[in-house]
């Protein structure tokens, strides 16, 4: 089980973003994030809306090239070999089911194309036999092969669109913010047959959502990001009981809780202001700028990612000063 | 789709047929005549002319014939050119029009369909900037500057190719450039636009994530997605370069049926304006409808009404 498969190294992610030749600016979409994912795990993702999780991603898919760090999947380094064979064991699950089908190509070539690529299927019938099975998977059917894809709801979209992952019998899947395109009455039907393949084919996921009541519900362990950092990392209950950055804490906040008595007395933290920009993000702790704890040492020194008990990562230097709860 | 084509051919009849009326109906408005010219003819032999081609009857009654020939495919005889049936001068001209400007066209798509995706894949650098200034250029200089340049640099200064005629393979080389010209760099730039939008989109992501290699990522998903603002194009400008350029054929000597077009409108050749009319018109709808039957074999979201 605590296999490493998937590890990034200070991987880092900039996006140049015009300024002068001379001067040219950076997005820093992902910035210095170290993490391992172990096999047959989930990782939860966590964070705003532009805090470069799913940059992160694609980085690891290679998808868009690293700036910097090291990818490593299953022991070897593969942050310059050439991607085709771990193209096959490393998928991911796009956010928007509706851009990211080919609208020229039917669902049954969708699928199939995936498996011509890597030459999978050793006859005609073989190849028909495996999108059909990729198909029935994930709850579609044969006839469903000859369909085009603007024929289908969001959530068939999204089905097909994680069939396609699956051809090619991969063992790593990003999963993309798969469900916040969906209405939330096929979101649980999704995240319940993420979970269900998973123990079937025994697969690894990097789960991103912005939603932390799915994420806490589907990963073993959840990473939260702010402004492209990692700012705290743990086991899904230890990071939802006894979360420890100030960031998170905020996040935590704000799930609904659906006992109204609980609720009224549960507070919720509101964050004054709104993200940096991450061209131009603030020295020092990057979330200092919106931080109740923050002092003149968040602002000179960047916190560093640290191990607080077993497991448990934070980046904080006013650990201490969060209360407990 | 049967039921659909069936349905387009029948509006499209109704169409020519107001063409036709509303040309009939312009082309008495407008003054002068036929046998108006220098030496006048006498009075006599107006009025002979006049009952030999039906011009003496009421307006009502000539329009009334001329739907009845045109009904059996007769478009009548030309009032200019004596002896010659309308049908016959129209297609002798298209034959040479048609092959002059298929060639053009083919050029222009070829020349213009892969400079707009160079152009796109290098977007922002040197080279989309190179295309960007020619593709504007050629959309901004009209076909005479063009067909005048062209003549002035390669058969007056250079003499390599000859200024008027069809008769071989270099005659054919600068009126195919003059209407091309415009053509490619309208292509390139909708290539262009519409291949930037194309990379962008999540499916092209989801074709590396599978592992594409990038030239087959291009051909398979990208053009075929891309290319539909080109065969949009591509219908008017058939209908409109296949029936010959006016300029381009007047500047080159060339007897098609551009030339024929002008000449029948200033001689008043009542038989000959009605006739490339409708031809025009014809050939306009029969494009326009298979360009939308192409958009449906291209694009599948595409659904007939």
């Amino acid at each position: 089980m605590s296999k490493k498969l998937v590890e990034v190294q200070n991987l880092k992610q900039y996006f140049h973003a015009g300024g002068s030749l001379f001067k040219p600016k950076y997005v820093k979409a992902v910035d210095d994030v170290s993490l391992f994912i172990n096999k047959g795990e989930t990782l939860g993702l966590v964070g705003e809306s532009g805090c470069g999780k799913t940059t992160l991603g694609r980085t690891i898919l290679r998808l868009y090239e690293p700036t910097a760090g090291k990818i490593i999947y299953d022991g070897v380094d593969i942050t310059k070999v050439n991607m085709l064979p771990y193209r096959r064991k490393m998928q991911i699950v796009f956010q928007d089911p509706y851009a990211s089908l080919d609208p020229r190509m039917t669902v049954g070539d969708i699928v199939g194309e995936a498996i011509d690529i890597h030459k999978l299927a050793s006859s005609k019938q073989d190849r028909r036999d495996r999108i059909i099975k990729m198909l029935e998977h994930v709850g579609l059917n044969s006839e469903h092969a000859n369909r085009y894809p603007h024929e289908f709801s969001g959530g068939q979209r999204q089905r097909i669109g994680i069939a396609r992952a699956l051809a090619v019998n991969p063992e790593f899947i990003v999963c993309d913010e798969p469900i916040s395109a969906l209405d939330v009455s096929i979101q649980a039907q999704v995240v319940n047959m993420f979970e269900d393949l998973q123990s079937e084919l025994n697969l690894t996921y990097l789960f991103i959502a912005h939603d932390l009541s799915v994420v806490k519900h589907i990963s073993h362990r959840i990473g939260v990001m702010y402004l492209g950092k990692l700012v705290e990392l743990a086991e899904s209950n230890e990071l939802i009981f006894h979360s420890a950055h100030p960031y998170t804490r905020s996040l935590i906040s704000a799930i609904p809780i659906a006992d109204p008595k609980t609720a009224r007395k549960s507070k919720r933290i509101v964050l004054e202001g709104d993200v940096p920009s991450p061209l131009n993000p603030p020295s020092g702790c990057r979330f200092r700028t919106r931080c109740p704890y923050a002092t003149e040492l968040c602002a000179s020194q960047e916190p560093e990612l640290r191990e607080i008990s077993s497991g448990h990562y934070a980046a904080c230097h006013h650990l201490d000063k969060v209360p407990n709860n | 789709m049967g039921k659909y084509v069936a349905k387009r051919v029948l509006t499209s009849i109704l169409t020519i047929w107001l063409v036709a009326t509303i040309t009939f109906l312009l082309m008495f408005l407008v003054p002068g005549g036929p046998f108006l010219a220098e030496k006048a003819p006498s009075a006599a032999t107006l009025e002979a002319l006049n009952k030999r081609f039906g011009l003496d009857q009421p307006k009502i009654v000539q329009y009334k014939n001329y739907m009845l020939n045109l009904l059996q495919g007769e478009m009548g005889e030309s009032i200019k050119q004596r002896g010659r049936m309308v049908q016959d001068i129209i297609f002798s001209g298209f034959k040479v029009s048609a092959r002059l400007g298929g060639i053009a066209i083919l050029v222009a798509v070829c020349i213009g369909v892969p400079i707009g995706c160079i152009a796109a894949f290098n977007r922002g650098k040197w080279l989309d900037s190179l295309i960007l200034f020619f593709s504007t250029l050629g959309i901004a200089v009209p076909g005479f500057v063009v067909s005048t340049v062209l003549m002035v640099i390669f058969s007056v200064k250079l003499d390599l190719l000859p200024t008027y005629g069809l008769t071989s393979f270099a005659h054919y080389i600068m009126p195919v450039s003059a209407l091309a010209f415009y053509p490619t760099a309208y292509i390139s730039r909708l290539m262009r636009s519409s291949m930037l939008e194309v990379l962008g989109q999540d499916y092209i992501r989801t074709a590396r994530a599978k592992g594409l290699p990038q030239f087959k990522m291009i051909f398979k998903h990208a053009l075929r997605n891309a290319i539909l603002p080109v065969v949009t194009y591509l219908g008017p400008l058939l209908a409109y370069t296949l029936t010959g350029s006016v300029v381009v054929e007047k500047i080159f000597t060339i007897p098609g049926l551009g030339n024929e077009f002008i000449s029948s409108i200033i001689n008043r050749d009542y038989t000959m304006i009605m006739g490339t009319t409708i031809f025009l018109a014809t050939l306009l709808i029969i494009m326009n409808m298979l360009v939308d039957i192409a958009y449906k074999i291209i694009d599948p979201r595409i659904k007939f009404k």
